[in-house]
């Protein structure tokens, strides 16, 4: 099946398929005031989604359930619970193995306990899309925002992306799919945003009509063989690579992780054409950079704004992808920039490892501010940090220990 | 998937592989009748395998294949162990994700191909060892169940870890010293044909491998009954002779042996009311197919 020769006609519900460049960049939107959770159920009944898996886990148990609703109108092919996120993993394998669009959405421990599938979607070339609505994964018990999941994801072959706001994910969820289906690509993406901030804050997002949706997904684009026992079934290979000790095993074992990461680099170039580049940019000339993302960029907003008032100018880079990683933009845009400051929402300051990893004069480079366990970040502490690194007396806040 | 699919353009027929060739020449995809007594006439869907040799297994995975009622619609599920050793070889397709998800992968690969093909035969059937069933995998194993989920699950119950060197299993039996069991397994055989009574399966056999007739039974009736009503289940003995200090030759004998009346692999079988039903059916359609083939030749 050629799905864009079905372009014009309609789904399973009556939606009209339609271009998803036309459907995105051209059709008139409409600006409707939701939850992130509610937008989420928006972008997917514009989906086509053929599966969903759900299971309850704060923050994202609200849109899971209200994709079922999707499914009980008849937007979804299918809908069910499964036992544990270990469990709807493995089932959105299955599901994606078997030539579906899968959905799923997952949080905190839940994408701790999914974990081992995650390397093994992307081993398996499975375009399967994972909403995660990060919270803290630490002992004591902790449902608050967290980012340092994110950490994980990123090591384990699936494109990364990290939005900002709730118009972030509804346009990304549409794209991601286009993005992670295309044959040269198909793999997993883990759309990743920051829980409740997100999830449970109301906010203005531009809708796509909903009577368009996005072509359906034809499994036989892949670059590996759909299980459906449409193709012949022929005899994978004369001795399975697993029990060889041998070169020629150990070779396929690595040729084949280079090709999944070798994948999401060439994701790249539909990733800039859909979400317009992998970082977004303000005042990059300016000496001083916040660099960042997740909502800490909204934070980072309100501190430029502030520290504008002051008479002190502050540009920003906002990070879309972390996998693939935007080294390259990422040089280009802080070229100029003799502070650069990475606010966070985790303990470890994975953004700020990564970036030290990547950029060159790595002094310049300030992991924080940093908060973590469903702390919020008020701007003033992103501007404390920046009058700090240019040698400047900034006022004490309270409950800093000081 | 239909037979045409898999022919050669008589240009490139010369080029690929002689399995390959055999597969379409003498394989049995699209036969109605097909069963054990292919093997040997037809070309196996089983091509070679990298088990010991004299391995029950091997017998295994050729009566059920050979049993298969719709391999040329049939998707199967495997887990990590001897078998996943032994399904790259296998002309049908198969997964292998990880260890002990697959009755998971199986519940997500049955929807998809019901929301895909809602007018087509698609039959899944999950192959795994006992570890991946009943101790790794086992929340995933009755969860499917519970579901109602409409596939075949088939253990190969080998009563310990083989491919790991001969590890401790649920399904192991009590008293038997093993590694990671030093002093003997202290806990009993686990009962999961009785479990999977309780969770909702349609028919359930626990049996040796040890007849081809027997398992092309069994399988026949499973599949059938999976695709129509809900979960089956078959536990199989396939003793790992390597780990219980047998010789090649020795994997039918003690087949045999555990099978006799009152041992562990006496055959059992269990029957839902709507899978007998079912059943009734089937075999009154093949009674009345048969006589009227009968009247036609007289």
């Amino acid at each position: 099946m050629e799905t864009l020769s079905l372009i014009g006609t309609t789904n399973r519900k009556g939606q009209v398929i339609t271009d998803p460049r036309v459907m995105m960049s051209e059709a008139p939107r409409t600006p409707s005031f939701f939850t992130g959770s509610e937008v989420i159920k928006e972008a997917v009944r514009r989906a086509n989604v053929d599966v969903m898996v759900a299971y309850p886990i704060t923050p994202q148990s609200e849109a899971a359930a209200l994709c079922g609703e999707l499914f009980a109108e008849g937007y979804i092919g299918d809908y069910f619970r499964g036992e544990s996120e270990f469990a709807v993993m493995s089932q959105c394998a299955g599901a994606a193995f078997g030539g579906a669009r899968v959905f799923t959405t997952t949080a905190g421990p839940g994408t701790l306990r999914a974990m081992e599938n995650f390397p093994m979607w992307a081993g398996s070339r499975l375009p399967i899309q994972c909403i995660v609505t990060c919270r803290g994964i630490n002992s004591p018990l902790s449902i608050q925002p967290d980012t340092i999941e994110i950490a994980y994801l990123m090591q384990t072959g699936m494109l990364v992306w990290h939005a900002e706001t709730a118009q972030d994910f509804y346009d990304w969820i549409l794209k991601g799919y286009m993005v992670s289906e295309e044959p040269d690509v198909h793999l997993p993406l883990a759309l990743c945003c920051d829980g409740f901030f997100v999830t449970h804050t109301k906010d203005t997002v531009d809708l796509t009509p909903v009577d368009m949706c996005l072509p359906p997904y034809d499994p036989y684009r892949s670059p590996v063989p759909c299980m459906d026992m449409e193709c012949p079934p022929v005899r994978m290979m004369r001795d399975p690579f697993v029990m060889k000790s041998n070169y020629i095993s150990y070779a396929t074992h690595a040729s084949w992780q280079q090709e999944v990461w070798a994948a999401a680099e060439r994701s790249r170039k539909h990733t800039i054409a859909w979400l317009d580049g992998l970082i977004e940019t303000e005042n990059v000339d300016a000496d001083i950079l916040i660099v960042s993302s997740g909502t800490a960029v909204s934070q980072g907003r309100e501190a430029i704004r502030l520290l504008a008032d002051e008479g002190i100018r502050v540009g920003l880079v906002k990070i879309k992808t972390l996998r693939p990683w935007p080294e390259e933009e990422l040089r280009e845009a802080t070229k100029h920039a003799s502070h650069i400051i990475v606010p966070e929402f985790n303990v470890i300051g994975w953004l700020a490892r990564e970036l030290k990893a990547t950029l060159p004069y790595t002094e310049r480079i300030i992991a924080g501010p940093r908060v973590c366990g469903g702390m919020t970040m008020p701007p003033e502490i992103i501007v404390e940090e920046i009058k700090k690194a240019i040698g400047m007396r900034s006022g004490v806040l309270a409950g800093r220990g000081s | 998937m239909s037979k045409e699919r898999i022919t050669i353009s008589p240009d490139l027929y010369d080029i690929m592989p002689p399995d390959y060739q055999d597969l379409v020449n003498h394989a049995t995809y699209g036969k109605e009748d097909r069963g054990w007594k292919d093997i040997g006439t037809s070309k196996e869907l089983l091509e070679q395998h990298s088990l010991c040799a004299g391995c029950p297994e091997s017998m295994a995975f050729r009566y059920i294949l050979a049993a298969l009622p719709n391999p040329e619609d049939t998707v199967m599920v495997g887990s990590t162990g001897c078998t996943s050793l032994v399904f790259p070889h296998v002309a049908i397709h198969n997964i292998h994700s990880l260890f002990g998800n697959q009755n998971a992968v199986a519940s997500g690969l049955k929807r998809a191909l019901t929301v895909r093909f809602p007018n087509r035969i698609k039959d899944v059937v999950v192959l795994a060892g006992d570890g991946a069933t009943v101790d790794i995998g086992l929340d995933m194993t009755l969860q499917a169940w519970f579901r109602q989920e409409k596939f075949t699950t088939i253990c190969f119950d080998n009563e310990l870890y083989a491919n790991t060197g001969g590890q401790e299993s649920g399904l192991m039996q009590k008293g038997f010293v093993a590694k990671m069991a030093p002093v003997g397994k202290l806990f009993d055989k686990v009962r999961l044909p009785e479990i999977a009574r309780e969770s909702g399966c349609h028919y359930i056999v626990n049996c040796t491998v040890s007849k081809p007739s027997l398992v092309e039974r069994v399988v026949r009736n499973a599949v059938l009954i999976a695709r129509e009503i809900g979960p089956t289940y078959l536990q199989l003995y396939t003793p790992c002779i390597l780990e219980i200090g047998k010789d090649s030759q020795e994997g039918l004998q003690e087949m045999r042996d555990a099978e006799k009346p009152n041992e562990r692999f006496a055959f059992k079988e269990y029957i839902s009311e709507p899978a007998k039903a079912l059943l009734a059916d089937i075999a009154a359609k093949a009674k009345d197919k048969k006589a009227a083939a009968k009247q036609l030749v007289s």
